[in-house]
């Protein structure tokens, strides 16, 4: 008889490869994008982007805040081009950030969706379309519903789902509501989140240097 | 779990060609160098209101349905903006570019992209405090009939003025804003002497050429929906249009790289993305 392999360890590995993960929060959800992002590897083998909901004016302060305290790179300039694993992907105030059917970056001042400019939605459905199932999609703490949609649509096309644990969020509208829609595949607080995605993405053999 | 079937993918992105392909064939407006994503949400956007299946069948009703073309239209080409959006771009015009603008005995400028007017008039309010107004004249151009309509009118919800209000004073706005519009209940009306220098005309970036000589160029966020070959001819365009050592302001999530005009252009400000044309440049 052949050694024993657990299933979820050898199949689903080498079966899923994600190529992208997609984060987002609304009020509340600072500290918990603060936590998982500093606590990822230097050469975190999957591109992350971020939408947050900001104040219309912010002009990058807190992605550049985020890039002192993490190992990876954090930034908000959006180019044309493939988000390059290791690299956190901020989308700037009062833009919705998209995923084009290429998997490159895309920007546009659309109409706010959800009253949200930009939209969590916005980012996770398009990101569903372009990545389907190598796909991670991850809810944080916020008082409105924007980002429920997005989330689903990333689990009907195969893609994983998590959401933050409502007993953590600091506002526990978004989650909730996202966890009534969704069958979601995990629940954690976000230093389990922060674990987890280390684990699951691992390191990439292709090194970057921070700048 | 048993997961409902994706709808494939390809199915979608081959109708959305179609669908531009025809509105290009009949209508004559050329959005297949776009990027597909942002023209996709808005014509999903669409689908649901007008209560379609399919974009094929979107496809087939705008052949027939001129008014529903125009309603598309309207969707494809709205950028929301409001008055002095990015207040610290403004800043930047005005101390670093207007003072330079000022020794000219007349100036062109071009408004590409002008979509409903808000960015147009901050414009305009800001010569006019610099004392540059009276020797300008602004040509303010978009391919949205409907929303330049809505500029020409000048005529904005009194609730979208309380943004433009903080942005103006971050922008380095030196009275009010209230001086230059008159209210009723609901709406401000911007005034007319701020509009009597401006020109609002019918330009499509893709498909029309240059008009005049302008001393500087606005088109912001436009860029964003382009992709790299469409991005370097509008930037031809821009680079004939521009007189030597001529300003172009893009939106702050725009660049230059990659594109083989940039050669043409250098900064003009370290923040923002104001270029200037260079003077050695010309091909």
């Amino acid at each position: 008889m052949a050694i024993f392999k657990p299933a979820h360890l050898s199949e689903k590995r080498s079966a899923r490869r994600y190529e992208a993960i997609v984060i987002g929060g609304s009020a509340g959800s600072y500290d918990p994008i603060q936590i998982i992002l500093s606590s990822l590897h230097q050469h975190f083998a999957c591109p992350i982007m971020v939408v947050m909901h900001l104040n219309r004016n912010q002009d990058g302060t807190i992605a550049n805040d985020l890039n002192k305290q993490c190992k990876i790179e954090v930034k908000e300039n959006i180019e044309r081009k493939h988000p390059a694993p290791g690299v956190v992907y901020f989308a700037p105030a009062n833009y919705h950030l998209l995923i084009e059917k290429d998997k490159t970056l895309a920007l546009s001042t659309a109409p706010p969706v959800n009253f949200s400019r930009p939209s969590i939605d916005e980012l996770f459905e398009t990101a569903a379309e372009a990545y389907g199932p190598n796909l991670m999609g991850i809810l944080l703490s916020g008082a409105n519903s924007d980002g429920c949609r997005g989330l689903k649509k990333i689990k009907d096309r195969g893609g994983f789902s998590i959401v933050q644990d409502p007993a953590d969020a600091k506002i526990n509208y978004m989650p909730k509501k996202s966890l009534e829609l969704t069958q979601v595949d995990l629940v954690l607080p976000p230093k389990q989140i922060g674990f987890f995605l280390n684990k699951a993405i691992g390191v990439g053999k292709l090194l970057r240097k921070k700048v | 779990m048993e997961t409902e079937k994706p709808i494939p993918q390809e199915t979608a992105d081959v109708e959305l060609e179609l669908l531009l392909e025809a509105i290009y064939q009949e209508y004559g407006y050329d959005y297949r160098d776009y990027i597909q994503v942002s023209l996709k949400r808005q014509i999903l956007n669409r689908l649901e209101q007008e209560g379609l299946k399919s974009i094929t069948e979107l496809q087939v009703q705008i052949l027939k349905d001129k008014d529903l073309f125009n309603k598309l239209l309207g969707d494809l080409s709205i950028n929301v903006t409001e008055l002095f959006r990015d207040p610290l771009f403004y800043l930047a015009l005005k101390k670093e570019v207007l003072p330079i603008l000022k020794t000219y005995p007349q100036l062109n400028i071009w408004h590409a992209g002008c979509a409903t007017g808000q960015e147009v008039y901050s414009f305009a309010i800001m010569l006019k405090e610099e004392g540059l107004y009276e020797k300008t004249q602004i040509y303010a151009t978009d391919v949205n009939q409907v929303a330049l309509e809505k500029a020409k009118a000048g005529i904005y919800s009194l609730s979208s003025l309380k943004e433009g209000t903080a942005n103006y004073q971050q922008a380095g706005g030196e009275k009010t804003l209230t001086d230059y519009y008159t209210t009723d209940h609901k709406n401000a009306i911007i005034n007319r002497s701020l509009k009597k220098n401006i020109l609002f005309c019918d330009h499509n970036l893709v498909t029309d050429k240059v008009f005049c000589e302008m001393n500087l160029i606005m088109c912001r966020n436009v860029f964003i929906y382009f992709n790299e070959s469409l991005r370097e001819q509008v930037l031809k365009i821009f680079h004939e249009s521009l007189c030597r050592q001529g300003y172009l302001c893009l939106g702050a999530q725009e660049s230059l790289l990659k594109l083989k005009y940039s050669n043409y252009f250098e900064r003009a400000e370290n923040k923002q993305k104001i270029f200037r044309k260079t003077i050695h440049g010309n091909i």
